[in-house]
């Protein structure tokens, strides 16, 4: 597809619409106030403003200039994997506890990587679970059963 | 004569072998968590508030300060060999350090911190003996609208920094003040962008908008095309620094030096602020500032100094007036509430022991902080041969594991995923991070002056004008703009010839 436009702008540019969108609109909802006694949504609202217009503006940079390099493959493995860890940790830390938790999420994060193999991996995961053991349970004291709630039969 | 006394007793109490003692395990335990990626100062100090408590007054303050100005330390090592700072003001020498990383020079770039750290330090604690009583008055003089101007001068200075799109760091800042507004209200107590959800109700953690943003999207970057990816660095030489070298930074040292004293006594980030306005100040006076973003030694040796300087001074406002610089100093308060002492002006007078022995244990530290690290750097460069694919699990679990210990808030590890994805989308697009990052630290203290100076003024705009100095400071950010857009527009004559970003 010819696209007479750079890609990387237009796509920031609709970033920064979305999000400064997001907060203004939201911020509505909020008391705006006056200047004199700004309420709480005076700054969010200004700011939003703010933000759609500059993302409008940095699509408007990129009309008339393609970008010079085709964008890199998406990493799907890795965005699946890295983020889905950071959400499983945070779902189960509390219920199955450090030790599961950690070797499993290590598990995980080095399969996201094509150069891990399974037993490098494994070996990856047993070793910074051992590592995170000694440095936030033994030697900072995290307050982290090793084996959680849901496995206490 | 008073100083001579007054620095005398502080020697006294810190010379204290048992002083002495807890000053080393602070700033070791500092350089520990400033080199684990994701865990900081913030977090180690707020872990280990609880077992102070059994400590005196003068031990246990002497010791969280350790670890906070050797995390500072800690935060540059990672900074320069994984691109990931342990502290949000190391994110600058990340930008050349790293660079220096990957061109084989990391001895260089790791000497050069410890270097300018320890003449920066040395230097800082020094002033802050000699001018804490008269500089406390001078910020005693800023009301709400000079520091509304200082903020926005700091935000438009960072401008300079982004290489690349101007209108693109603009948008990056404004982002970031957005995404420090979340949270309850500071006057009305109304929750804003919360999603009706209690944990949000403090804001978002920092150390999660950090970890995501510089983390996990760099590690998303790295897993794009894995066999060209930045594995860092894969042979180190030349640990020691050539006539060359220290000729080159003895320059950015003093300067940066004399940036973060002056910087870091302001309340509100003074040691961000001071390590990017020094790289920013570097990158102009260059001769080569092409150099610059691409492995330039001086932006290593000033932020760095400016950052360890500011790391000293910005316990004047904490000690003499009471206000915490940023969140370790808000820590800090805590630490001095809980051993009974309201921190405020009163503690220079009520308690001189406390105040000179913290003030002379920091130099004590900094010595304390390059035995150690100097003969420690080759365990540091030994630590890159561990591969990319071992070392970034290790970097998420860290990142998390880090993240939750501070709040025990599993909605700040489901904060750390949405910046990463959202920090990778942004670089992916030519963004850079860094003014999103400042953004976020000053959103807060950006609206609360702004609003108080509103109130004082009774609506009146014209308040930031009328008065000198947030005249002052508000004028010399235009300039920073002015400046800014300047060679932009030459580059982009350029651009015409030459296709580069």
């Amino acid at each position: 597809m010819a696209l007479n436009a750079s890609r990387n702008d237009l796509a920031s540019g609709a970033l920064f619409v979305a999000l400064g969108g997001y907060f203004a609109l939201e911020a509505m909802k909020y008391d705006f106030g006056t200047p004199f006694r700004m309420g709480p949504g005076f700054m969010p609202v200004v700011l939003g403003g703010v933000l759609v217009a500059l993302g409008v503006a940095v699509a408007a940079t990129g009309i008339g200039k393609p970008d010079a390099e085709a964008p890199p493959a998406w990493p799907w493995r890795g965005i699946a994997l890295v983020l889905g860890t950071i959400l499983f940790f945070a779902t189960t830390i509390r219920g199955l506890g450090f030790v599961p938790v950690v070797l499993i999420s290590g598990f995980a994060t080095a399969l996201s990587s094509r150069r891990n193999s399974l037993l490098a991996a494994l070996v990856v995961s047993v070793g910074l679970c051992v590592l995170c053991l000694l440095i936030f349970v033994v030697g900072l004291g995290l307050q982290l059963p090793w084996f959680g709630p849901w496995l206490r039969f | 004569m008073d100083l001579l006394s007054s620095l005398a007793l502080g020697f006294s109490v810190a010379l204290d072998p048992i002083n002495i003692l807890y000053c080393f395990i602070g700033v070791l335990l500092g350089t520990l968590v400033g080199v684990l990626p994701g865990i900081g100062p913030t977090a180690t100090i707020a872990m280990l508030l609880p077992i102070t408590f059994t400590l005196g007054p003068e031990t246990s303050l002497i010791m969280l300060a350790g670890i906070y100005y050797g995390a500072q330390y800690g935060g540059s090592t990672t900074a320069i060999l994984i691109n990931l700072p342990g502290e949000s003001s190391s994110a600058v020498t990340a930008i050349d350090g790293y660079q220096m990383a990957r061109k084989g020079r990391a001895g260089a770039a790791l000497a050069t911190a410890a270097l300018g750290s320890f003449f920066a330090g040395t230097v800082a604690t020094l002033l802050l003996a000699f001018f804490a009583p008269p500089l406390a008055r001078a910020a005693l003089n800023f009301g709400a609208p000079e520091y509304f101007s200082l903020i926005v001068l700091g935000l438009l200075v960072s401008i300079a920094l982004a290489h690349g799109s101007i209108l693109k760091a603009l948008a990056m800042i404004v982002l970031g003040l957005l995404l420090g507004m979340v949270g309850q209200d500071i006057y009305t107590g109304t929750p804003r962008f919360t999603f009706g959800v209690r944990e949000l109700f403090g804001g978002l953690n920092f150390v999660a908008v950090a970890v995501g943003v510089f983390g996990v999207a760099e590690i998303l970057r790295n897993l794009e095309n894995e066999k060209e990816r930045e594995v860092g660095v894969s042979k180190v030489s030349g640990l020691w620094l050539t006539k060359d070298d220290i000729r080159r930074i003895i320059g950015p040292v003093l300067r940066g030096t004399a940036l973060g004293s002056v910087l870091g006594v302001l309340p509100g980030g003074g040691h961000i602020l001071s390590s990017f306005a020094s790289y920013s100040a570097e990158k102009r006076l260059s001769k080569t500032p092409e150099e610059f973003g691409h492995g330039a030694i001086e932006g290593v040796a000033g932020p760095e100094s400016a950052n360890n300087a500011a790391a000293q001074t910005s316990f004047i406002p904490l000690m003499t007036l009471g206000i915490p610089a940023h969140p370790v100093m808000a820590l800090m308060i805590g630490a001095f509430i809980l051993q009974g002492i309201t921190p405020g002006p009163n503690v220079i007078n009520q308690e001189p022991a406390l105040f000179w022995g913290i003030i002379a244990s920091m130099w004590i530290g900094n010595l304390l902080l390059v035995i150690l690290n100097l003969p420690l750097i080759g365990l540091w460069v030994k630590m890159l041969s561990i591969p990319y694919r071992v070392l970034f699990p290790a970097i998420v679990l860290f990142a998390c594991i880090g993240t939750f210990s501070i709040n025990q808030n599993i909605y700040d590890i489901y904060a750390i995923a949405f910046f990463g994805i959202v920090g990778y989308l942004l670089i992916r697009f030519g963004c850079e991070p860094a003014p999103l990052l400042l953004g976020f630290v000053l959103g807060p203290l950006l609206e609360e002056h702004l609003r108080r100076a509103m109130i004082i003024s009774r609506g009146d705009p014209m308040i930031f004008i009328e008065r000198p100095i947030s005249a002052t400071l508000l004028g010399l950010a235009l300039l920073a703009v002015i400046v800014a857009v300047l060679p932009s527009i030459r580059k982009k004559r350029n651009e015409v010839f030459v296709e580069d970003d």
